[in-house]
């Protein structure tokens, strides 16, 4: 049986090329390895060599063709015995071969999952309602109640440990780890050197050889050092290795403006995260809810990036007094129900959030405040049924509003909450530029509760 | 100018097992090596620089459509250190890895398939050439950013360290890895906490198209930096099996008793451009054909012959691997595309894809 000779691909982007040359004419002898003709793309020359063995019976494309395009046959090899007549029977010409398309190719594409507004639906069950907690309460500031969910972790599990900068003897850069190289030692609190990329890989490392690590960055902003390992490693390994390589990691540390550090130190990066497939992406507010889920992220075979605030550090919450308490992740809160406006937030936007319902209740108008707690799985459940009841929205962030946070809420208000709406979507964010030093300027670049109070307003249309 | 393959012999280590023996004098008796390890290796470097082949004609036949960074040339490297691993030590390697990945024993239709984005591949079509991985063979994965690697490789050894496993992390990279920050960061922590890690570089003298040479402060990227973290200069030659095999026994030795890790530079030389799209032109006219004099496998089939080894069994079992290409070539271009349904497989550990609640 004679074989076709076809135009190559000399890389994955290659349509067409020139055969630039044939080494061989018709009825010449042709092993395996032989250099049979030149071909040319806009980046290269390579020389084509024959898969099989035969004698060359026709050249189909003579040399100098341009624009031959990739699986043409381009020429025909007999077999010994065949006869060159044998060719014609089979009416070869220089189209695109068949047998070398992918099988897959022409079958549809499976339909997606889409609601009548043509928006994909999540595939995930829904998480496990929070539980109720009807024990006793102790008050902690946001600190203590992480370092508590940390210790209580390690304690029963001796696949956890922490490691960072300044976290074992120094305790902390903010204090976060106090006590916790005196209970477990310098085998779980490590000190690394200032090398982000490198503990980050460390940890990732780790998490895929059967370790449960901690990762604290001093804070997010050195972590675009290690951006890379957070992305194609943490993130995209389960995926990419069909499920063989998970990354059971947390990836943890102060998120945000603190106060006077400037722009290189004072960057909200939730939205950064919660683009990337395959992280989780966590930002409590309150104690309670710091120490619950970051106990669940800890138990979570993924890898979570758990944003904290370096302001509310200091702020007191009453926490349950259980060490079996966790909070779930990819669930919002109501923290303040209403009948108005829905105002959404997270991290430290949730204190504003709530100061801005308390003066728009003197002004009239009852504020819902959710807790968005988790960014990624957003919980879109809770937002849409507030804004089903109050039929407006306002959105708060700190971070910058260009393909922020706040503009998958607008876009997920359209996708699942078109008709109960009654005025369009509002957000509250940074001010779009760089975050600036000097105390006036930065307050200015921030949001504030007086503009939390401003948007929902005006979605009331009230001013 | 492209820098010129050093005399290819172990630097400043200079051991009496490493000496020269003339080939007559060979004998199997007094082999450190042995015959069963040195037809192991034989194995190695033939399913190797057959699937690579393969891999080649595919790709010219316009079956391999995705990017593929081959190996030929390097195939002693692999096969040494691989050989030299315990079944439960770890490989991670780059996207130039289908060599490293072979050699720990995943099946040549698992990385053909994958290559060819089929179902049979070892990842189901879903990573290609360039993130080859098989957990259950120890190939802990093929990162294709440069440097990723050594830190993950790092805290894999963190992890035997931490759980007193006794396993060796491996770490296979290039010449051009040596320049980017991650390799020193790594280098310096598993210097630090003697992690049980060796770090192997693959310097085969092009970072992609340009001479390491050029681009580099010292002679040997990977060598002559060894001193900075502590560690002794290990430059092999690693188109010898046998001297790559001797120098992975040392270094997971070293590891295995807590003495940390070993960075080992692998002179080596690829027979094909630096991708599919690249007929490598850049190089000095000779270049090739000398280093082709140094093909690490007709370079064993002598030394095997050299020292007694029948040429029915040589031969034999290079038709016995030839075959298995061949078996797993059909078995790969029998399997289907993968089932549409895997795009929504895998993204968080239970196996689902949502991006909302």
């Amino acid at each position: 049986m004679s074989i076709d000779i076809l135009m190559p691909a000399l890389s994955p982007t290659m349509t067409e090329g020139n055969l630039a040359k044939w080494h061989k004419k018709e009825g010449d002898n042709v092993s395996s390895g032989d250099v049979i003709a030149e071909i040319e793309t806009d980046k290269a020359t390579m020389e084509v060599e024959a898969v099989d063995e035969g004698v060359l019976g026709k050249i189909v494309v003579s040399e100098g063709s341009e624009n031959v395009q990739v699986n043409a046959v381009i020429g025909v090899l007999l077999e010994d015995g065949e006869d060159p007549e044998d060719i014609k029977a089979s009416a070869r010409s220089a189209v695109a071969h068949p047998d070398a398309a992918e099988a897959g190719q022409e079958a549809p594409a499976p339909e997606k999952t889409t609601d009548a507004s043509g928006a994909v639906q999540p595939t995930r069950e829904p998480v496990v309602a929070e539980k109720e907690f009807s024990g006793s309460a102790v008050k902690l500031t946001v600190r203590e109640a992480l370092r508590d969910a940390m210790a209580e972790e390690m304690r029963s599990d001796e696949a956890v440990f922490l490691m960072g900068e300044e976290v074992a003897q120094y305790q902390g850069a903010y204090k976060v780890s106090q006590g916790l190289l005196d209970e477990f030692g310098d085998r779980r609190v490590i000190d690394t050197p200032i090398t982000e990329h490198g503990f980050t890989g460390l940890g990732v490392g780790a998490a895929f050889a059967g370790l449960k690590p901690v990762v604290e960055f001093m804070t997010f902003n050195f972590a675009m050092q290690a951006m890379d390992h957070l992305i194609n490693s943490a993130a995209k390994t389960n995926y990419m290795s069909g499920g063989q390589m998970g990354c059971p990691t947390v990836f943890r540390g102060p998120n945000g403006a603190a106060a006077r550090v400037a722009a290189q130190h004072s960057q909200c990066y939730a939205s950064w995260y919660a683009h990337v497939p395959g992280l989780y992406v966590v930002a409590p507010y309150s104690a309670g809810d710091a120490k619950g889920l970051l106990k669940s992220a800890i138990r979570d075979p993924n890898p979570v990036i758990f944003l904290e605030n370096e302001i509310l550090y200091g702020q007191s919450f009453d926490v349950p007094d259980d060490p079996d308490w966790t909070v779930p992740i990819g669930k919002a809160k109501v923290v303040r129900e209403g009948s108005d406006v829905t105002i959404t937030a997270f991290s430290i936007m949730v204190g504003h959030a709530l100061a801005a319902a308390e003066e728009l209740s003197q002004q009239g108008i009852d504020a819902e405040v959710i807790d968005l707690r988790t960014l990624r799985p957003l919980d879109t459940e809770s937002i849409v049924n507030s804004v089903k009841k109050t039929n407006r929205i306002v959105s708060v962030e700190e971070g910058w509003p260009v393909a922020g946070i706040g503009s998958e809420i607008a876009a997920i208000m359209m996708e699942h909450a078109f008709d109960w709406l009654d005025a369009p979507v509002a957000r509250v964010c940074a001010a779009d530029v760089p975050l600036p030093y000097a105390a006036n300027l930065e307050k200015l670049a921030l949001p504030r509760p007086a503009d939390v109070v401003n948007a929902a307003k005006a979605v009331c249309y009230t001013d | 100018m492209a820098s010129k393959p050093k005399a290819a012999k172990g630097e400043g280590r200079a051991k009496a097992s490493r000496k020269k023996t003339s080939a007559k004098a060979k004998s199997l008796a007094n082999d450190d090596i042995g015959e069963e390890t040195r037809l192991k290796l034989w194995r190695s470097l033939l399913e190797i620089r057959h699937v690579e082949q393969r891999a080649y004609d595919l790709f010219l036949q316009n079956l391999i459509k995705g990017t593929s960074h081959l190996a030929l040339g390097h195939e002693a490297v692999a096969a040494g250190f691989a050989t030299a691993m315990e079944k439960d030590d770890w490989t991670f390697c780059t996207y130039r890895g289908h060599h490293h990945t072979l050699a720990r024993g995943a099946s040549m239709e698992g990385v053909l398939g994958e290559l060819m984005g089929r179902e049979c591949g070892l990842l189901q079509g879903k990573g290609g050439s360039m993130h080859l991985t098989s957990v259950e063979h120890g190939a802990m994965g093929s990162y294709a950013i440069i440097g990723a690697h050594l830190p993950i490789a790092m805290g894999a050894a963190w992890t035997s360290q931490y759980k007193s496993t006794g396993q060796v992390s491996v770490c296979f990279f290039g010449d051009g890895t040596t320049n980017i920050g991650a390799f020193h960061e790594a280098l310096n922590m598993a210097a630090v906490w003697k992690l049980p890690v060796v770090f192997v570089c693959e310097n085969n003298l092009y970072m992609e198209y340009t001479p390491i040479g050029d681009v580099t402060a010292v002679e040997n990227p990977a060598g002559d930096r060894a001193g900075s973290y502590g560690l002794p200069k290990i430059v092999i030659d690693g188109n010898d099996a046998d001297e790559v095999y001797r120098t992975a026994q040392e270094a997971y030795a070293k590891a295995r008793a807590g003495d940390g890790p070993s960075l080992i530079e692998c002179l080596t030389y690829r027979h094909s451009g630096h991708s599919r799209a690249d007929p490598g032109d850049y190089r000095p006219p000779g270049e090739l054909e000398a280093w082709l004099k140094k093909d690490p496998v007709p370079r064993y089939r002598d030394r095997l012959a050299d020292f007694g080894i029948d040429k029915k069994v040589i031969d034999g079992i290079d038709e016995k691997v030839m075959q298995q290409v061949e078996e797993a070539t059909e078995i790969s271009k029998a399997s289907p595309t993968p089932s549409l349904e895997l795009i929504e497989k895998d993204v968080w550990a239970d196996g689902g894809v949502a991006w909302r609640n």
